[in-house]
């Protein structure tokens, strides 16, 4: 691996233990990162807007990206549509800090995702099990997060695949040298990053949650089931009061195990964003990418 | 008499310095709430990297800012990297927001712009030879006053200083497989030990 990818895998470091927010507008920016935010993503719209607007949903526009860029002194990240490298080719041209390639938008392309080895800034790609968090680390991903059902404000399926990851990693932990072959054969993933999961017990990048988190204690659960942060999408900015609960949910990543905190900062954080169930959707963007 | 060694919590990469102090010997506790700094004296204090808006802010929120600012004040040795070098700084270029505020310096965040101009380098630290240094949307330390030595300078920018009980590196040591600043920082942790013993 070369120098480049070690330093963007390290600056998913630098994010550990945060909270990353959507924002769509400098002024959002701005009280993201007043509230405490670590990074930003800079999108046109929201999932639960996407969701609702339908249609072929794309890369945003490069100056409202920067301009959220001159807004705030954190990483700014923005999304691409799976496969899309000449959206990521453009991320890269206005120096964005860390790319999405994300099923949030209508995906690219539905054989090939990026060769992310390709580029110099780093790529965060969403996951639903272990072998696609590895298909997407063997293409260049230097951060993974869980995929989670976008602009839902349900957790179930986060807590899903991040349970569903750790279980797999566990499995691997305890599999024989000499049947790591198969479990590559059948995660359809290089051999090496197997036997990298055996040795190491975690994945060799840090590892997000995201997808329908929504309240304090949403973040806290999943902290505790082992995502090393957290992404928040339509959970601020559709609540009624975005900035107390962006605040709310910072504190809540930094201290998970501590219940008597995480109950002063459930109280009062006015209306949680609406939500759907899962089962209440017809787009499951989980499904995107392979 | 084994090290205590207290590694600020709150968000960032405070994990691989625990990991590292851990090779050295010494006993790591996290800090996340003042009731972490009651539960055992502490020998020394590490700032780690992240994000030093968000960490700044939660040292206020959680009530952690005025006991560490207490402890440093009252000569606990302490390692700042990165985030933690910009919350010891006593002025930073371009921005009104002081932290900590305890080290005589000038420093300027993002002194290297965005990711891509995050880098890796090999310079000479302490006159003690050339370390691996990792940059990470780095800062770096623009002046310091009389007080404050110099410890290492990339492309003429100083990148690790100390005065008295502080010492700053605006890379990331606990990235690397190299334990020459942390060795640093636990000498000066042991030589006030002593001191207070005797």
């Amino acid at each position: 691996m070369n120098n480049r990818y070690e330093l963007n895998k390290n600056l998913a470091q630098m994010l550990k233990g945060g909270v990353i927010m959507d924002v769509t507008t400098a002024e959002q920016a701005r009280i993201a990162q007043e509230a405490g935010a670590c990074a930003v993503m800079a999108l046109e719209r929201i999932p639960a807007d996407i969701r609702s607007a339908g249609g072929v949903s794309r890369m945003s526009d490069p100056k409202m990206i920067k301009s959220i860029q001159a807004a705030v002194s954190i990483p700014v990240m923005a999304k691409v549509r799976i496969g899309h490298f000449a959206e990521a080719q453009i991320l890269e041209a206005i120096e964005i800090d860390y790319i999405d390639e994300s099923e949030v938008l209508s995906p690219a392309d539905d054989t090939y995702h990026i060769d992310k080895t390709g580029f110099s800034v780093p790529f965060v790609c969403g996951a639903k099990d272990l072998g696609e968090a590895l298909r997407r680390i063997s293409e260049g991903a230097a951060m993974i997060r869980t995929k989670g059902e976008p602009g839902t404000g349900d957790v179930v399926q986060a807590v899903r695949h991040m349970r569903l990851i750790n279980q797999q990693i566990r499995t691997i932990q305890n599999t024989r040298a000499d049947e790591l072959y198969q479990v590559a054969k059948d995660l359809q993933v290089p051999y090496e990053l197997v036997q990298l999961v055996n040795e190491t017990g975690k994945l060799p990048v840090v590892n997000f949650a995201a997808g329908g988190i929504a309240t304090p204690a949403d973040a806290a659960l999943m902290m505790q089931l082992g995502a090393e942060g957290v992404f928040v999408g339509s959970g601020i900015f559709k609540s009624g009061n975005p900035a107390k609960r962006a605040q709310a949910i910072v504190k809540a990543v930094t201290n998970y195990n501590d219940a008597k905190l995480l109950a002063e900062l459930s109280e009062d954080l006015g209306e949680a964003m609406v939500g759907i169930n899962e089962q209440e959707i017809a787009l499951l963007m989980a499904q995107r990418g392979i | 008499m084994a090290i205590t060694i207290g590694v600020l919590a709150v968000q960032g990469a405070f994990s691989e310095h625990i990991t590292t102090l851990k090779q050295l010997g010494v006993h790591c506790i996290e800090i996340r709430k003042p009731a972490d700094l009651a539960s055992h004296p502490l020998d020394g204090l590490v700032l780690p990297g992240g994000e030093s808006t968000v960490i700044g802010k939660l040292l206020q929120e959680l009530a952690l800012f005025e006991p560490l600012k207490d402890l440093i004040e009252a000569d606990l040795p302490v390692l700042g990297t990165c985030a933690g070098l910009i919350l010891l700084a006593g002025q930073i270029a371009e921005d009104n927001t002081i932290h900590f505020g305890t080290m005589n310096m000038v420093a300027r965040r993002n002194a290297y712009g965005r990711q891509l101009g995050s880098f890796q380098t090999e310079a000479e630290f302490d006159a003690g030879g050339k370390i691996p240094m990792v940059f990470i949307r780095a800062p770096y330390i623009e002046s310091v006053g009389v007080d404050v030595n110099i410890l290492a300078r990339v492309d003429n920018h100083i990148v690790a200083a100390r005065q008295g009980n502080m010492i700053v590196t605006s890379f990331h040591p606990e990235l690397t497989a190299d334990l020459t600043v942390h060795q640093y920082f636990l000498n000066l942790v042991q030589q006030k030990a002593k001191t207070c013993i005797a």
